[in-house]
């Protein structure tokens, strides 16, 4: 359902390309790993799908839909079919869990009613029944990447992209951050997971797409981060 | 979005960025009230200046019962009027057009320029004159026609309609410049106020509006709660200002000019109130374009 085509990016700011000639195919339930070192192509690749940048050549396409092509104003349905969680959470800090994972809701016009059923069933399944009322300060790196992930997900996305997701967090609660991400693959979600989390990727034996200085020099299925292709 | 969601959104973002919100509504009140004053001068000159003042340079009045001018002798005459009017006529082409009025016609005219003050229960139909309303060619003319008709029977007086008022609307026009100019210039303030106070309020929340926008909401959607907040301000110092026109109108004009000084036709309240929607219309479309810019700037897609 996702599918690069020779897709390459240059920056303007920059004399050396972010992506060169990418070719990746991700289908519908996938869970991929991306992985390589800072400033390999990772976040690049997960903006483009978002459309916070546009290739310089190649073409980004979801269900068929071109993104590079995409109208403006056709964008913010796009990002309603993506769910997105970065390293640092972004969450609302003046905003209680509830109102966090219901934001998500609000600022697509949903009722009053709506959100009201579907924001506690999500604050469930994220494991965070009891603390609806918590500020985001009041909760610990795990339990805000947990609010992150519920108001990714409110929205039943298709794909879900995170952006270093346990990258803040000690070892024992990226598990229980990824054992939830399994459990949104699980439901038909897809879910493209850029890390440089090598304990989780060895652990989790998903597909891996390894990028290095903008280009694919591997791609996995059930890879481990340690075992390169050279 | 729901309007109660924006409601909170709004109302959350002037209290979080008050002293802005309270110097935003202070310059928005400023500079409607001197742009009110300037539209309220206008409308003063016009009121003043009557049925007659633009379409005419000379009047002619002719005799009443109780003229006491030397070339009156009780009312004038049929035959004076038909010698008045053959006179005028013979005087074309630097007479261009000439209009009568008999004294009801005036009567009525006066009632319509004097409305609301004191002066109408104090003057009869029969007190105005009926006259010759002259238009020429070239208004320094004006001595050609006074020349030609001061002194014939039945003539009251002949008057240089502009002379009379030209210098007090000189005064008035200066004024009403200077107030003009004076708004543009807060308004120009409010413009770059508005611009600086939505920019702050975008750059201190541009956590909720990067998250607004990663999960879809619409630019639209995202720009409201600014646009808003910017058009609350506004309305908060066109209504300030809107107060203002209303307590000069009642506590100047009505309670002070009006019952001194009769002999000059005040603006009505009807003047007044015609003001008001400028003063509103000004003020929210000047906060929504300059927020407008500035969200295009600051808050991209």
């Amino acid at each position: 359902m996702i599918r690069f085509e020779e897709v390459s990016k240059q920056y303007k700011s920059s004399n050396r390309p972010a992506l060169t000639d990418i070719n990746l195919d991700v289908e519908q339930g996938e869970f991929v790993f991306l992985v390589g070192s800072s400033g390999s192509g990772k976040s690049s690749l997960l903006r483009l799908l978002l459309k916070e940048e546009v290739p310089t050549a190649g073409t980004v396409s979801i269900d068929g839909l071109n993104i590079g092509k995409l109208s403006n104003r056709k964008v913010p349905a796009l990002r309603r079919t993506l769910g997105i969680v970065f390293q640092d959470f972004r969450l609302l800090p003046s905003k209680s869990v509830f109102d966090n994972v219901a934001f998500g809701m609000e600022v697509i016009g949903k009722g009053r009613k709506e959100i009201l059923e579907r924001v506690p069933e999500v604050i469930d399944l994220v494991g965070l029944e009891g603390k609806e009322d918590r500020l985001p300060s009041q909760l610990s790196g795990g339990e805000q990447q947990r609010v992150a992930l519920a108001r990714a997900f409110i929205n039943q996305p298709k794909i879900l992209l995170a952006d270093e997701p346990t990258g803040n967090l000690d070892p024992s609660t990226s598990v229980g951050i990824m054992k939830l991400l399994d459990r949104i693959n699980r439901t038909g979600t897809t879910i493209l997971m850029a890390t440089h989390d090598v304990a989780i990727v060895d652990q989790m034996r998903k597909r891996i797409v390894q990028l290095e200085h903008g280009t694919i020099i591997r791609d996995q299925q059930r890879g481990m981060y340690g075992h390169t292709g050279h | 979005m729901r309007a109660s969601f924006i409601a909170r959104e709004v109302g959350g973002g002037l209290r979080r960025n008050f002293t802005m919100t309270v110097a935003l509504v202070v310059s928005v009140a400023v500079s409607l009230t001197l742009f009110g004053a300037a539209l309220l001068m206008r409308s003063q000159v016009d009121r003043m200046k009557g049925y007659w003042y633009e379409k005419v340079q000379v009047s002619i009045f002719l005799c009443g019962e109780n003229s006491l001018a030397y070339t009156c002798t009780g009312a004038v005459t049929d035959e004076q009027r038909t010698d008045v009017r053959a006179t005028l006529e013979g005087l074309k082409p630097t007479v261009q057009e000439i209009y009568y009025e008999s004294s009801d016609e005036a009567y009525s005219r006066f009632k319509e320029q004097f409305k609301g003050s004191p002066i109408i229960a104090n003057v009869a139909p029969s007190a105005l004159p009926e006259s010759f309303r002259v238009k020429l060619d070239d208004p320094s003319h004006y001595d050609q026609v006074a020349n030609a008709l001061s002194g014939k029977p039945g003539v009251e007086s002949v008057q240089d309609q502009r002379k009379l008022l030209e210098r007090f609307f000189q005064i008035l026009h200066g004024l009403q410049t200077f107030a003009l100019a004076i708004a543009g210039a807060m308004l120009f303030v409010t413009v770059l106020l508005v611009m600086n106070t939505v920019r702050v309020a975008a750059f201190a929340r541009r956590r909720e509006t990067s998250i607004m926008r990663s999960v879809g909401a619409s630019n639209a959607s995202i720009r409201l709660p600014f646009v808003l907040e910017a058009v609350t301000a506004a309305v908060l110092g066109a209504s300030l200002a809107a107060g203002t026109m209303l307590a000069v109108k009642s506590f100047v004009i009505d309670a002070r000019l009006q019952p001194n000084i009769t002999f000059i036709a005040w603006v009505t309240w009807d003047d007044v109130l015609a003001i008001l929607p400028w003063l509103f219309g000004v003020g929210i479309g000047t906060a929504v374009l300059a927020s407008g810019i500035t969200l295009r700037r600051y808050l991209k897609g």
